[in-house]
């Protein structure tokens, strides 16, 4: 599914190296977390991947199905199956977020050459798939995340994923800032995503979210490249021990 | 004070280019005055405190620069299919075949043209009183001539609810046409009047709308300017209203070499309500100024000052505009914001937001921005799929969305919402 190699990335202003050669490979139908002191190029890379602007990819790739992600734009991608759930999700005032879904789901599927998708239709989806995420019909009159909480924003990423049924689903810090009941509602939701042709790969600094999300592999990531891979019960030894044993151990 | 030379001869030239006026009724009288208001302050220069971010030379100018006419065939006429009184103008020439019978229950409807030979007539109450009265603080030389050469016009008497709305049509025909026009509404206490404007008028156009809206009368107003590119206009709306009145304007404004659009409202009764809204797009040869005052004279009002302008390919946008708040106008509430959204680097928007208040009890904002698009928004519609161009497209209705609330009629709101996307889409944004 994605395929990423020896990734080195800088950013485009200043001379800056945040990804020193990241390797990665995610199988179709797999869940993989990436944890890693601050810092270490875990948001970057999910950028990178999406195709934001203000990095430069100085060596390497990163291929979904075989298709290079990074000659695409960002809406290409996204038309490949890509889709990156926000750390800080984006306010756009004046844009309902019915519309921007609507846009969003009818966008993909002209690329990918099917037929746009008739408001009625639409409407029925996006209501059931809100019901289970607990977003009423006012979140969805509003405008796109503005004066939506912190986790009413997480929810919404959520929602944004289910409607448009993407492959490769990344997760940039989705557990940040929701107490542990909206937590538990997007792991519901991204748990009901799960499927043998879909995988994740969820960013996060805190074992928390990987008890309800339950990943097959775990990566350590530190100083811009993945450091150390393992089970799950990787993830455990960072939250009994800290970053601090492991980074000392890869020296 | 005798006018500076330069000004006075600016003044003569421009006279001795325009058509001589017939002589009698109550219109002569009326343009005799104005001519005389128009000596004593001569023409603008770039100079003038009101006129430093726009060059008046084009409007000053003895014959109007030639401005082709633009073919907008490609879309539907603005107000097509509404049920509306039509009221055609080629060039400034009232055009009866293409205009309706000018009947219309609540409402009459009568030219000026015929109407000014006569002794005596409503008009006189209004014509050029209010543009007279919109002399000060701030010179408005334009709409004194104007009120002093208009050609025709229409008076609008409406006595109750009008069956339906007024649509005044101008069609742009001739390379060099130099259209003035001058309209008198007058709403007696209670009556209601929507009113239509649409097309590019003529290469250069003077228009003066005086309205006069009395107590529990409302009025609205939505004109859309056309799509001519070369096109000039200076435009004025002279407003009074009374107790308990409402008045609301949109305008929308695509293309046009030069525009300047000047509105003057006078809140006189308490709970009076005066809402003005404008969208502007351009794109490379485009100048537009709005340039609003609005006076809160009584108590418990309220005013909204709603523009908003998108421009690219060097653009240029001028926003001036004030709220005075005079001794006594408590409890004024008043709201004015300004905002360009700049597509590159070569458009540049210029604003003066005034305000002026007198009165310790109100409550008055205003913004002005100018800014370019949200590159972090613009990436997280593109993450979601959505071209760039789409995504744009979609953030630019966004911006413009305030102004186009203003629009009371949802359909009309729809239509021009519909046909600024349209824009968006013919005209290429840079990235």
């Amino acid at each position: 599914m994605l395929e990423i190699n020896n990734l080195h990335v800088k950013l485009e202003e200043e001379d800056k190296v945040i990804l020193n050669g990241v390797d990665l490979k995610i199988g179709a139908g797999e869940v993989h977390a990436i944890m890693g002191p601050n810092g270490s190029g875990k948001s970057t890379l999910s950028y990178v991947l999406s195709g934001r602007d203000g990095y430069e990819v100085t060596e390497g790739s990163a291929t979904l199905d075989g298709q290079e992600l990074l000659e695409m734009e960002p809406e290409e991608r996204a038309a490949a199956g890509l889709f990156l759930a926000f750390q800080y999700p984006v306010e756009i005032p004046g844009v309902g977020n019915m519309t921007f879904l609507r846009t969003a789901v009818n966008a993909q599927r002209k690329a990918r050459g099917e037929e746009e998708l008739s408001a009625g239709d639409f409407l029925k989806v996006v209501r059931a798939k809100a019901k289970t995420l607990k977003i009423d019909a006012e979140m969805l009159k509003r405008p796109v995340n503005v004066g939506f909480s912190g986790g009413e924003k997480k929810r919404n990423e959520i929602l944004q994923m289910a409607m448009l049924e993407p492959r490769m689903c990344i997760l940039d810090e989705t557990d940040s800032g929701l107490d542990v009941d909206a937590m538990k509602l997007v792991a519901d939701g991204v748990n009901a995503l799960r499927s043998e042709g879909r995988s994740f790969l969820v960013i996060t600094h805190y074992q928390r979210l990987l008890d309800h999300i339950h990943p097959d592999v775990v990566h350590i990531m530190a100083a811009g490249r993945i450091v150390k891979t393992g089970g799950p019960e990787l993830a455990l030894e960072v939250e009994t021990n800290g970053y601090a044993d492991i980074l000392s151990e890869v020296g | 004070m005798a006018l500076p030379k330069a000004k006075e001869d600016a003044l003569q030239a421009r006279l001795a280019g325009l058509p001589a006026l017939s002589g009698k009724g109550w219109l002569a009288a009326a343009r005799g005055e104005a001519l005389a208001r128009l000596d004593a302050m001569g023409l603008p220069v770039r100079r003038d405190e009101y006129w430093r971010y726009t060059d008046p030379a084009s409007l000053n100018a003895p014959e109007a620069p030639v401005a082709h006419r633009f073919d907008a065939s490609d879309e539907a006429p603005p107000f097509d299919g509404m049920d509306r009184l039509k009221v055609v103008f080629v060039d400034g020439v009232f055009d009866p075949k293409a205009s309706d019978d000018l009947t219309l229950a609540g409402v009459t409807i009568e030219r000026l043209a015929e109407a000014g030979s006569k002794d005596i007539h409503w008009a006189q109450g209004t014509y050029g009183i209010l543009e007279a009265r919109g002399q000060t603080p701030v010179a408005r030389p334009f709409a004194a001539l104007n009120t002093a050469h208009a050609t025709d016009g229409v008076l609008i008497h409406v006595t109750a609810r009008a069956a339906k709305p007024v649509s005044l049509i101008y069609v742009h025909q001739s390379e060099t046409s130099d259209a003035i026009l001058h309209h008198c509404v007058k709403l007696d206490p209670g009556a209601e009047l929507t009113l239509l404007e649409n097309g590019p008028a003529a290469a250069r156009f003077s228009k003066v709308l005086e309205v006069e809206v009395a107590d529990g009368a409302r009025f609205h107003h939505i004109r859309l300017q056309g799509r001519d590119h070369e096109r000039r206009a200076v435009t004025h709306v002279f407003a009074r209203l009374g107790t308990r009145s409402e008045m609301r304007s949109f305008t929308l404004t695509a293309n046009g070499r030069l525009t300047r659009n000047e509105a003057v409202v006078e809140l006189t009764g308490t709970e009076g309500r005066a809402h003005l809204a404008g969208a502007a797009v351009g794109d490379g040869e485009f100048h537009h100024d709005d340039t609003v005052f609005i006076t809160h004279a009584a108590e418990a009002c309220e005013s909204r000052q709603v523009f908003k302008k998108v421009l690219m390919n060097g653009a240029t946008g001028v926003f001036q505009g004030k709220i005075l708040v005079k001794p006594g106008a408590q409890k004024t509430d008043g709201y004015q914001i300004s905002q360009s959204l700049l597509l590159d680097e070569d458009s540049q928007f210029l604003a003066k937001p005034e305000l002026e208040i007198y009165a310790d009890d109100v409550k008055c904002s205003h913004g002005s921005t100018s800014g370019a698009i949200d590159e972090t928004a613009l990436f997280y519609l593109q993450s979601r799929g959505l071209p760039r161009r789409t995504a744009q497209a979609l953030l630019v209705l966004a911006f413009l969305a305030e102004a186009i609330q203003e629009i009371a009629d949802e359909d009309i709101a729809e239509d021009i919402r519909a046909r600024l996307e349209r824009w968006l889409a013919r005209h290429g944004t840079k990235g």
